[in-house]
């Protein structure tokens, strides 16, 4: 069996890889390590890990295209409940730590905050998609509608994005970078997809 | 049939040698994931300790004039007060902030006071700590919404303007703080202009609270705090305590602001504390103490209502803010 084929090395390191950064965050926690905000920390720290998940689901694509490395396809949806996991601890923080778990108060700081309203929506989007995670649901859409529904993502990365950008004072450089890196990773879409467009499209007379 | 093996048996890979080295490869893959995995966290999680190596500074007892904390509030760790700063200069990481401004040169230091005075007089570190200090306990709140109780050591802003003797033309007070790309590298990646500049109107400047500190917890200031001198207005925002002062310029007019001119919108001239005024990106009504889990209400004036708010009276705080 070789390194490519062995799907169940690959599940277990991207499993494992995944979960270390929360087992980290709790282990500081725990020790007291984590600063003289831990609150402000863990959102942060949450918040970057779901679009550091979001990136990685949108870089398998790429990679298989120019690298041919195939067997990433197989790990793609467990990078994705990441993100939706670190998604998750974003928002719990948020509603325990900065709105006390009075949530009639979140309504309105949605409406009158347009970064909390991109982040919840983003979220939101991300529901549906980590509802259909399972082999049985692609089963049940079909291929091709699931993979439709799926390209959710590029919305929700964009919307990860603006909502990280908005909440900075001054210093941009830590979203630049995740802009910088989503525009690659979209353009590069943009850019296949007109290839394909052109290579399908009869010559013209 | 029986197929033939395209390689020679003598150079297949006994069964033994391979299961070793996919063995030693896994494990090689698991310990470099890991490696880079706890490796990316720890560099953006908080640093460790910072330890006071400052020198003790001697203060006198005063009547307290200021409120006194309430009977829950107590005052935040030399770790917190030393380990989580805004100073955009040194990095705009809260919590890297004492690690890079360990090499910053304090001594000497001169702080120039000039613009509308009788006279104008350059005081040099020495000269600022023959003032007669004292120990202030107030509350600090940040605009972002986190706040601290910090030991200051310091004496009335007052008492410096005094000897100065502002002219009767003068209303306002402009400070700026020391800048220097060489010292602060990364004060590219502000994204302010720099040099840091703030202002207080006269009798702002004058009140009994304002404080210029020298120290905190009893020893002269840490470099991330503001070393060797800073302002400390209890009853505003952190960022209208501008660090490390090296020019203090009595006006006719309203001085510039940092923040004011980074984002007019957000932040005012005043920028007093105030729990109904929010800023438009987040609401100012609660606060977290450092230290703390929960929240807590922000209180007007930062709980300095009953000294300060003569000085707002028939001003729209709301259009003031």
């Amino acid at each position: 069996m070789t390194f490519n084929s062995d799907t169940r090395f690959h599940r277990q390191l991207f499993v494992f890889n995944g979960l270390l950064p929360a087992v980290l965050i709790l282990i500081d926690y725990w020790r007291g390590k984590l600063g003289a905000n831990p609150v402000e920390f863990v959102t942060r720290a949450t918040g970057v890990l779901t679009l550091v998940f979001l990136i990685l689901t949108l870089l398998v694509t790429p990679l298989r295209k120019i690298y041919g490395w195939n067997w990433l396809l197989k790990q793609r949806r467990l990078l994705g409940l990441y993100a939706f996991f670190y998604g998750l601890a974003h928002l719990l923080t948020y509603l325990a730590y900065d709105r006390d778990w009075q949530l009639q108060t979140v309504v309105g700081d949605v409406r009158q905050r347009p970064f909390i309203a991109i982040g919840m929506f983003s979220f939101l989007l991300m529901v549906p998609l980590a509802v259909t995670s399972t082999n049985a649901m692609i089963k049940k859409l079909g291929g091709p509608r699931w993979a439709q529904l799926h390209r959710l993502t590029y919305y929700i990365a964009i919307g990860g994005v603006l909502h990280y950008w908005a909440i900075v004072k001054s210093d941009v450089r830590y979203p630049f970078f995740f802009a910088v890196v989503l525009a690659l990773l979209l353009g590069y879409r943009v850019v296949m997809s007109i290839k394909k467009a052109r290579g399908a499209a009869p010559r013209a007379s | 049939m029986k197929e033939r093996s395209p390689i020679p048996s003598s150079e297949v890979t006994p069964e033994e040698t391979f299961f070793n080295r996919r063995f030693f490869m896994k494990s090689a893959i698991w310990a470099g994931s890991t490696l880079a995995t706890a490796g990316l966290y720890r560099t953006f999680s908080p640093r460790p300790e910072v330890r006071n190596t400052g020198a003790a500074i001697a203060t006198v007892a005063e009547p307290s004039l200021e409120t006194t904390l309430a009977a829950d509030e107590k005052v935040n760790s030399f770790t917190d007060i030393a380990g989580y700063n805004n100073y955009y200069e040194f990095s705009t990481d809260k919590s890297e902030v004492a690690a890079k401004a360990k090499d910053f040169v304090t001594d000497p230091w001169s702080v120039q006071v000039g613009g509308l005075v009788q006279k104008p007089r350059t005081f040099d570190l020495a000269d600022l700590l023959k003032f007669e200090s004292v120990e202030r306990t107030y509350r600090f709140r940040c605009v972002e919404g986190w706040s601290m109780v910090i030991p200051w050591v310091g004496f009335p802003l007052s008492k410096l303007l005094t000897m100065v003797e502002p002219l009767s033309a003068a209303t306002h007070v402009a400070f700026e703080t020391y800048y220097d790309i060489k010292q602060m590298p990364d004060s590219r990646h502000a994204g302010i202009d720099l040099p840091y500049v703030e202002g207080l109107r006269l009798d702002e400047a004058m009140h009994p609270l304002t404080l210029l500190a020298t120290g905190l917890y009893g020893k002269t200031l840490p470099n991330q705090n503001g070393a060797p001198v800073r302002l400390v207005v209890p009853w505003k925002y952190g960022f209208k305590s501008i660090k490390s002062v090296v020019k203090i310029t009595l006006m006719d007019r309203e001085p510039p602001t940092t923040w004011s001119l980074a984002n007019p919108g957000e932040y005012g001239f005043y920028s007093n504390v105030n729990p109904t005024v929010d800023h438009p990106r987040w609401s100012q009504a609660h606060e977290r103490r450092i230290g703390e889990m929960g929240s807590r209400r922000t209180l007007m004036f930062n709980g300095y209502a009953e000294q300060v708010a003569h000085l707002y009276t028939g001003m729209d705080l709301s259009a003031d803010f």
